[in-house]
């Protein structure tokens, strides 16, 4: 797959990378070996038939090959762009070990890509049980499970608080690596199947909980939502976003086309950017194509930055400056802001991860100074609050995170948990995975209740 | 545009009645039984126009039946929008109940105090009160007569109503603040609901600084998801920093950092100014006003 060239890009939101060509997605395809015990499919989370597809597109034989992906997963097209392949699929190919890994995710997006130019088709569904099924968030893990338990013939309803569907994949990822109208496209399909979604539904407010639980069975999906922040001084002055509020206010209130849309944000002239993970790297895209000179401010070593090297080369080919072994102090100004103080790491023994510890240098020289008026936090997410602690006696961890079992059960009965909630932020396709475990689970259980 | 299956069943969020109460101040009964079912007095919805618009926070004012009333003034691009909808027409979104509702409970001797358009959150709390048990007295200030909004529903909810305009033009000539001192320094209350704009519950809180009186604020930073999702609306109490959506909008009126309120909140004018120009020229050039 290629990207479009840098200084292009930065001035748009569109994508940057291009799929492959039918016939580079053939060629790719040859160089599978279809192994017969294939490690890939252990790195996949929701072990698709990969061998599988791959032999169909090598037979050209598009049609089958998303057949075979939609087995084990519904949303191909958003799958094959966002998932961390070089550690999951792609890094358990066998041929990864010598030569380059078969490019899984290029596959799997261009099946779906073709798929969608050329005419969807319905998977079948079971014929109805009467059984009332609710879906609390529409992110990933939501969608998954309700077309789960579509497909075994429940009732589904979802309910979303927000105005769109999609979870972060909506108001998280930027459209320039997912764009927001194949998201709508996949997730389409599965209300297709006879979902009803109900936007603006705050379960919890506007969907009491008793409510909740009369369904007879119930999945939460209400994900990592609630923004960390660092609680140094200056961190409210005007300027200071989470990642989350700045990514919203462009992905889903599209602030980036202000004045047509009403949604504003401050553009910035210099923008530092603290955190290294892969939402540090979305805002930081964000905020070049916004036209600021941005920095990036991560506490470790560059080798250590958590994001995937492919955004990690992206950001850094879009003109994002790295400041790394470096962590903020302060932020400076008031009410706006206009720099910020950061102090240099040293990087001393390593933890339990195997990544050195950085501890703050003191003496001469060891504190800087960025002239700023944006700053955007990407320090990580903690679990969506509102709901989990509404319903009495729902199980939590330490940080809030509904517990969960091996199945996705709760500690109530036929109340069940996937993706974010239950894992702590985690991907794309583990959310997919922990809820296609939770459904499975809840089908099971609401078979097991027919009369 | 979407192609997601809209809200509800297709009747909600549709205008019911629109009337203008008072300068630049309008009252609507909008059609949206997910939020009445549990709306509750201090807590709010967030709406969207339209596809274009902006999530705007507006309080709750009233409910009856599956219908909840906004009373907002027209003051910007989006409330001046919403002025121009008509009855029968929809709008595209409105998510709630949201916040934490007021502490309602017997306290015994509350007063409710609403500044400017700040009033038409005080019907919904005056009857919780009541029914609760207290006896309510209710103080409203505006700038001038011109200003002032349900008098007459106030006055039947709540066991007494002050009216105080700035100018003298109607009531006590003064601030509410005034009234609350004198009830105050009376040891005439128990607890004390202040809304309005933020000097002005900053000003108004102060009465009540060393008496001890538990003193609510309902804060009002600027919000987008209103879900706790984004920190746009965080606020300083306490020296916490909180956010207003979820953790509020009502707290302590004496623990907040006013000054950092009332920077945020001015936070993006410039943009506003701008989107407001947009407006009008647009409107114009379209022609349909
Ligand atoms: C900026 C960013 C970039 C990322 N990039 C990648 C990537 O490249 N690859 C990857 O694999 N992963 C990535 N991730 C992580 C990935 O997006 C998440 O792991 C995944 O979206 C989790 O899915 P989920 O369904 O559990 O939760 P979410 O996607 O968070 O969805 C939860 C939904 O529930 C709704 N909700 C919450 N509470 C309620 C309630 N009470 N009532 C109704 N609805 C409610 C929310 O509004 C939301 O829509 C990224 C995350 C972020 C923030
Ligand atoms: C919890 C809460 C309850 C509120 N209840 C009411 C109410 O019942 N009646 C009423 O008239 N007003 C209420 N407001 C204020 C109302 O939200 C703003 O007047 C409105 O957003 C202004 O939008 P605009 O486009 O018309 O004006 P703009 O020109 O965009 O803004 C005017 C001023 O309103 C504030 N504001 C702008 N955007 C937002 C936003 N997204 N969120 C919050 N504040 C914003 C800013 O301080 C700004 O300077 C409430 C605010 C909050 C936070
Ligand atoms: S879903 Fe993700 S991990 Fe699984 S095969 Fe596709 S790209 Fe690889
Ligand atoms: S491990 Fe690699 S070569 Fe083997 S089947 Fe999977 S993709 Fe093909
Ligand atoms: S408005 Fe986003 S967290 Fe409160």
């Amino acid at each position: 797959m290629k990207n479009r060239p840098a200084e292009e890009r930065i001035r748009d939101f569109k994508e940057v990378a291009t799929g492959l060509s039918a016939q580079d997605a053939v060629l790719e395809a040859l160089r599978c070996m279809g192994c017969p015990r294939p490690s890939c499919v252990n790195g996949c989370p929701v072990s698709i038939d990969i061998p599988g597809f791959i032999e169909a597109i090598a037979q050209e034989d598009f049609r089958t090959a998303a057949r075979i992906i939609k087995q084990d997963n519904m949303l191909p097209a958003i799958c094959g762009r966002v998932c961390p392949q070089e550690t999951q699929c792609q890094g358990t190919c066998i041929l990864g070990k010598q030569y380059k890994p078969v490019r899984i995710g290029a596959l799997e997006r261009f099946v779906a890509d073709w798929e969608r130019e050329n005419g969807v088709e319905a998977p079948t569904t079971a014929p109805p049980t009467g059984k009332r099924v609710a879906i609390v968030g529409s992110g990933p893990a939501g969608i998954t499970a309700a077309s789960e338990c579509l497909r075994a013939g429940h009732a589904v309803t979802i309910f979303e608080s927000l105005h769109e569907a999609g979870g972060v994949l909506t108001y998280g990822i930027p459209s320039f690596r997912m764009p927001k109208d194949i998201v709508k496209f996949e997730i389409d399909q599965v209300l297709a199947l006879g979902a009803k979604l109900h936007l603006n539904h705050i379960v919890g407010r506007s969907v009491p909980v008793d409510e909740l639980l009369a369904y007879d069975a119930v999945f939460i999906g209400t994900g990592a939502g609630l923004p960390y922040f660092m609680g140094i001084e200056g961190e409210n002055f005007n300027g200071v976003y989470s990642a989350n509020e700045f990514l919203t206010r462009i992905n889903l209130m599209h602030a980036d086309k202000f004045p047509e849309y009403d949604t504003p944000v401050i553009r910035g002239t210099t923008v530092a950017v603290v955190g290294g993970g892969n939402v540090a790297m979305d805002s930081a895209r964000v905020a070049r194509r916004l036209g600021a000179k941005v920095y990036l401010i991560y506490r470790r070593r560059e080798e250590d930055l958590p994001a995937r090297e492919e955004e990690v080369k992206n950001a850094a080919k879009e003109g994002v400056e790295f400041i790394c072994c470096a962590n903020p102090t302060c932020i400076l100004g008031g009410p706006g802001v206009q720099g910020i103080e950061c102090t240099r790491m040293d990087m001393c023994e390593l933890d339990d991860s195997g990544r050195p510890v950085p501890r703050a240098c003191t003496g001469e020289g060891s504190t800087f100074t960025l002239d700023v008026d944006v700053v955007i936090e990407a320090i990580g997410q903690g679990p969506n609050p509102l709901l989990a602690g509404l319903i009495p006696g729902l199980k939590r961890g330490k940080r809030g995170n509904i517990e969960v079992d091996e199945d996705g059960r709760t500690s109530i009965p036929h109340v069940f948990a996937g993706g974010d909630i239950a894992t702590g932020a985690a991907t794309v396709i583990w959310a997919m995975g922990s809820a296609k475990t939770a459904a499975a689970a809840m089908n099971r259980m609401l078979a097991e209740t027919e009369e | 545009m979407t192609l997601f299956v809209s809200p509800g069943d297709g009747v909600v969020d549709r205008i019911i009645k629109r009337t203008q109460i008072a300068d630049n101040i309008y009252e609507f009964w909008i059609n949206a039984p997910h939020v009445t079912k549990t709306g509750r007095a201090g807590q709010f919805v967030v709406l969207r126009i339209d596809e274009t618009g902006e999530r705007i926070p507006l309080t709750i004012s009233a409910t009856r039946k599956d219908d909840v009333r906004i009373v907002f003034m027209a003051t910007g691009k989006t409330t001046q929008q919403l002025a121009t909808l008509q009855e029968g027409e929809c709008i595209r979104d409105i998510a709630g109940p949201l916040g934490t509702p007021s502490d309602v409970k017997k306290w015994g001797r509350c007063a409710v105090i609403g500044g400017g358009v700040g009033i038409a959150c005080l019907p919904i709390l005056a009857r919780e009160l009541k029914a609760a048990g207290n006896e309510v007295t209710g103080i409203i200030g505006a700038r001038n007569a011109g200003l002032l909004l349900l008098e007459d529903e106030l006055r039947e909810a709540c066991d007494d109503l002050v009216i105080c305009t700035d100018d003298g033009s109607k009531g006590f000539h003064g601030f509410p603040a005034d009234i609350l001192k004198e009830k105050v320094a009376a040891k005439a209350l128990d607890a004390v609901w202040i809304i309005g704009p933020a000097i002005m519950m900053k000003i108004t809180s102060l009465a009540t600084l060393d008496s001890g009186i538990k003193t609510f604020v309902s804060l009002n930073p600027i919000m987008v998801d209103g879900t706790g999702m984004c920190g746009s609306c965080r606020v300083t109490v306490g020296g916490e920093t909180k956010f207003a959506c979820v953790d509020g909008p009502e707290f302590d009126a004496h623990q907040v950092d006013w000054n950092e309120l009332m920077n945020r909140q001015r936070t993006y004018n410039p943009q506003e100014k701008e989107s407001l120009e947009h407006y009008h020229e647009h409107k114009c050039r379209c022609g349909d006003h």
